[in-house]
């Protein structure tokens, strides 16, 4: 199906204020309204399927297709899990509410409305800790509420695969009717410089919750957890909340906190340079990490909401939402609670390990066989740092838990060192196979064979006659040189340790 | 023997289970009393004598391989053009699905043809059945078989038509604001509105989901209720159905005995605005229940007053919304799509190319009144008035057992007479919105002829929710007396076509 597109505002020309003056003379107020895809087995009021990726149009029925006649059935599947993330949210469970109508007209909304929730959310006034650098920020929550998704529309000619300047557009249906949860914060003032932090860190929090929960596989890549991000600033001193901008649908982490960071850069800008802030929708942009207007919202869309009168209000039997509250999960922040006391690790380490997503990783790692010590230092360390240079995260890595755990066992039987470890890491990454085999394939032993060692440190101290007689001087701080001379000549296959030892017993120096 | 086309849904079961006839019998004399007629009264807009023979011959063989079928197994039907049906195509008379082939059969299409009735074609009526008349349909207006140029009732116009003139035995309709109950009355036969979530809305083409209720029509009490039993009851596929046994509607209307009942009759329906006619045989009507023993007492309903205006804010509200689906994206016509205008141009002009002017005044006043800033005077005002006619039926069904009022103001009316004033063509539904309102049963049945024109008269005999067989039993009482005063049904009295 093709259609030339909708018009939509170019983007304005952008200046930008440094961050930290923006936060010198401003304080953002932010918001969040993150959508998240269920995974039921079926749609939300059909019965189809709803396995990403399947070919265009396959799961569809007149129902998710809108043909005229056709009704919505509740998915009580979708009803429950929105309970229980409201529960995990510590919100109220509405004991009656409706689904309502939001009319508009889109191409890829078959009914030309969605069903929502508007003024009765299943689940309203909750909250979500988050920690932020060592500091609990309390997210509220104003609501959590039920809806469907939309299909997915794919502009085809134009430069940046956005409607505008596209030469037509080709619908596909089959997210169409997927149940979609929404959870919408209230406004978060008193974040300042930390506004960035704050909302990635909500973001990582609510996907770790909806994974504890088990109601989504929160994939931000294929789209089944999608942010809209709120920024505001008022001016400091001031009391009165700014306009509002909404940029909508960010789908990582990072560009959830580089968006508020730009957009707190940009209105800084427009407001010191005297302008006014549109309330409006935005996109975000990887590539310079800054935002571009969207449709404006003043001449606000009037979505004309009803109750949905194909549907019948939700009534939950409290007793039984009871049973859910009881059977909730060990929940993220009590996770780590436990965690962090079995792992006897600082504040920090805890803060460090949540920021960098390496909970599930390190606690497999553990699980394989490392030693928790162990297993937290070789994710945090060598891989993160691996991770931030190929610019990928410490799960997208391609090494697993298993092979890290394999890794420290070889180093505390000292069949590696750490240097050989990291190299044996790096035989993983590169896809050379296990640590055992990368091990044998780049020859990878300590050098245990004393009289080898013997050989290797005679020639070392003769080459280095000035180091051997200022450590017979008594000076052992120059052994340093020696042992280091030793690990080069062995290339990093010595044991370091033994080395050292045998280099005082040589030269006659008892420490 | 009488002519097969002319005999009444239950004899010609009976014909059919002893064998006396074959249901590709019956669906002959049936088409060929269609071919005879139907340029006259044009009830169809949809006939296929091929699918309708093949449908009875498949009832035939089911019947000789010893199948226990229903007892309208091999009964011909009407069905209205709104419900979806995978063999024929669904039009809701409007330009807009010209042409359009569901996939899918409507819960209602599906359970008739369970129950072995053979559908002859589908049936006409207003655009998405907005109207009283069948003046708003895309493809003409149908006929009154008892004066061709007068209007059948509307929107189910082409059903009651197609009962009244022998084209078929039994029809299917749907009443949103009177839509099945206003054509029977107009029509001189039996029109039956079911209690809302008691017959399914699945594959039927909603206009306003939260009043609409498909019924059945019949030259008989007894042939509706037959009709009534075979496609109502829960259904899964849509949420409003009401999962409670179908009342015992075929049992109310073998046994038509109102000695003892309490009848009301509506205080607020008569006077001005009605036709003298209409009110002399509903009080005779009133009279006659009186005479077989019922109690008759005066009842007032305040907020009736305020139904037809509520109606006319929920209904088009619920349509405006209902209708935003026909947008050119994946069925029915498509206008301008020649590679130059946008998607969003393309949805305006197949919007205004293919609906009918009713139907976009109705999309207008639906759109304004759920408005932002509007909304509370008009939708949620709207809404309340709906809640206090419910309790206008709660608090009268304390005292009654049903209440009685005209089925309309006025016999039918002339076709074009009220085809440029709007509220004029509102007025045939005063009587007969407020059930809707509430979501209560309610039934209309011929009660003679008004003096001034000589066209039938309806009376409507109102139930509470799921008290269906309530409508069936007084019916069927009424139908018994006046029967045997005329000396057979009234629609004897209609002149030949």
């Amino acid at each position: 199906m093709l259609w030339k597109g909708w018009v939509i505002t170019m983007a304005d020309p952008m200046t930008l204020m440094p961050y930290e003056e923006a936060l010198a003379r401003f304080e953002p107020v932010l918001g969040l309204e993150t959508h998240v895809e269920l995974g039921t087995a079926s749609k939300m009021f059909c019965g189809c399927q709803t396995a990403f990726g399947a070919p265009p149009n396959t799961q569809v029925c007149p129902v998710c297709l809108a043909f005229p006649g056709a009704l919505p059935v509740a998915n009580q599947k979708a009803i429950e899990s929105t309970i229980r993330i409201g529960l995990a949210l510590n919100c109220t469970i509405a004991e009656w509410c409706r689904f309502a109508r939001k009319n508009y007209f889109y191409p890829d909304m078959p009914k030309n409305y969605q069903i929502s929730q508007y003024d009765e959310p299943l689940c309203s006034n909750g909250y979500l800790d988050v920690e932020v650098g060592g500091r609990t920020v309390r997210i509220e929550i104003e609501r959590v509420h039920l809806e469907e998704d939309t299909g997915k529309s794919t502009h085809v000619g134009g430069a940046t695969g956005r409607i505008h300047g596209a030469d037509y557009s080709i619908v596909d249906y089959n997210r169409a009717g997927i149940p979609l949860v929404e959870i919408v914060t209230k406004p978060i003032p008193g974040t300042d410089a930390m506004a960035p932090e704050v909302a990635r860190a909500y973001g990582i929090e609510l996907r770790e919750l909806m994974r504890t929960l088990g109601v989504s596989d929160v994939r931000m890549d294929q789209g089944s957890m999608r942010f809209d991000v709120n920024v505001s600033l008022m001016p400091r001193g001031s009391s009165e909340w700014g306009t509002r901008t909404e940029t909508k649908n960010v789908n990582s982490f990072r560009s959830v906190e580089r968006s508020v960071r730009g957009e707190i850069e940009r209105q800084a800008a427009v407001l010191a340079g005297g302008g006014r802030v549109i309330q409006e929708t935005r996109h975000f942009h990887e590539d310079t990490g800054q935002t571009t207007s969207g449709r404006s919202k003043e001449e606000a869309q009037d979505y004309r909401y009803f109750p949905e009168p194909d549907l019948v209000p939700i009534e939950p039997d409290p007793a039984w939402v009871e049973e859910l509250r009881a059977a909730l999960p060990e929940l993220p922040s009590a996770r780590r609670r436990r965690l962090q006391s079995e792992w006897g690790v600082s504040d920090l380490d805890m803060q460090a390990m949540h920021n960098a997503d390496a909970f599930d990783l390190v606690e497999a790692t553990i699980a394989a066989g490392a030693p928790a010590a162990d297993a937290r230092k070789w994710w945090m360390g060598e891989l993160a740092r691996r991770a931030n240079e190929s610019a990928t995260t410490l799960t997208d890595l391609p090494i697993t838990p298993a092979q890290v755990a394999r890794v420290t066992v070889l180093v505390a039987s000292g069949a590696l060192n750490d240097k050989l470890a990291r190299s044996v890491l790096e035989g993983v990454l590169a896809g050379e196979g296990g640590p055992d085999e990368v091990v044998a394939s780049r020859g990878l032993q300590i050098v245990n064979d004393e009289g080898e060692l013997s050989a290797i440190i005679d020639q070392v101290l003769a080459d280095n006659a000035d180091a051997a007689d200022k450590v017979r001087a008594g000076k052992i701080a120059a052994v340093g040189a020696l042992v280091g001379g030793v690990m080069k000549a062995s290339r990093g296959k010595a044991d370091a340790a033994r080395a050292r030892q045998l280099i005082l017993e040589k030269l006659g120096v008892t420490e | 023997m009488t002519e097969l086309f002319r005999k009444t849904a239950a004899e010609l079961g009976a014909l059919l289970a002893a064998g006396e006839v074959s249901a590709v019998e019956v669906a002959q004399a049936h088409l060929d009393r269609i071919a005879a007629v139907d340029s006259k009264v044009k009830a169809f807009l949809h006939l296929s004598a091929d699918t309708t023979l093949a449908q009875a011959r498949a009832v035939d063989e089911r019947r000789a391989q010893g199948e226990k079928l229903g007892p309208l197994a091999g009964v011909p039907i009407a069905h209205k053009d709104i419900f979806t049906t995978a063999d024929m195509p669904t039009t809701a008379a409007s330009k807009i699905l010209e042409g359009w082939r569901p996939p899918y059969d409507a819960t209602v299409t599906s359970r008739l043809r369970a129950a072995g009735l053979v559908i002859l074609g589908k049936t006409n009526l207003d655009e998405f059945a907005m109207g009283s008349s069948t003046e708003n349909s895309a493809y003409g207006t149908t006929h009154n078989p008892w004066d061709l140029g007068r209007i059948p009732g509307g929107s189910s116009g082409g059903s009651s038509a197609a009962v009244a003139s022998y084209e078929a035995p039994l029809s299917t309709g749907t009443d949103t604001g009177g839509s099945i109950r206003q054509p029977a009355a107009v029509t001189g036969i039996v029109g039956m509105k079911p209690t809302y979530g008691g017959s399914s809305r699945y594959g039927l083409i909603a206009f306003a989901s939260s009043l609409d209720t498909p019924g059945p029509f019949g030259r008989t009490v007894l042939d509706a209720a037959l009709l009534h039993e075979a496609f109502s009851g829960h259904d899964p596929c849509d949420s409003t159905s009401i999962d409670a046994p179908v009342p015992p509607v075929v049992e109310a209307a073998k046994n038509p005995d109102v000695a003892g009942m309490r009848i009301g009759v509506v205080k607020e329906f008569g006077g001005e605005g009605y036709q003298p006619g209409v009110l002399a045989r509903f009080r005779e009507a009133v009279e006659l229940l009186e005479s077989l023993g019922a109690k008759v007492v005066e009842v007032s309903c305040p907020s009736f007053a305020y139904a037809l205006p509520a109606y006319y804010l929920i209904a088009p509200s619920e349509c405006s919304s209902n209708l935003a689906r026909f947008d050119a994206m994946r069925y029915g016509l498509r206008v301008g799509d020649d590679g130059t205008r946008s998607a969003e141009e393309v949805m305006a002009l197949t919007r205004a190319a293919g609906f009918g002017p009713e139907v976009k005044r109705r999309i207008m006043l639906g759109t304004y009144a759920l408005s932002s800033g509007y909304y509370d005077a008009y939708y949620g005002q709207a809404q309340k008035v709906r809640t206090l006619i419910a309790r206008d039926f709660d608090a009268a069904f304390h005292q009654v057992d049903v209440l009685v009022s005209p089925t309309t103001p006025t016999t039918a009316f002339p076709i074009g007479e009220r085809a440029d004033d709007p509220m004029a063509m509102y007025l045939a539904d005063l009587c007969t919105i407020p059930a809707n309102l509430a979501g209560n049963a309610a039934m209309s049945v011929p009660c003679g002829l008004a003096d001034e024109d000589d066209m039938p008269v309806g009376l409507q005999i109102m139930a509470p929710v799921l008290g269906d067989d309530r409508c069936y039993r007084v019916g069927a009482a009424v139908e018994r007396a006046l029967e045997s005063r005329w000396g057979g049904p009234l629609l004897a009295k209609a002149p030949a076509l």
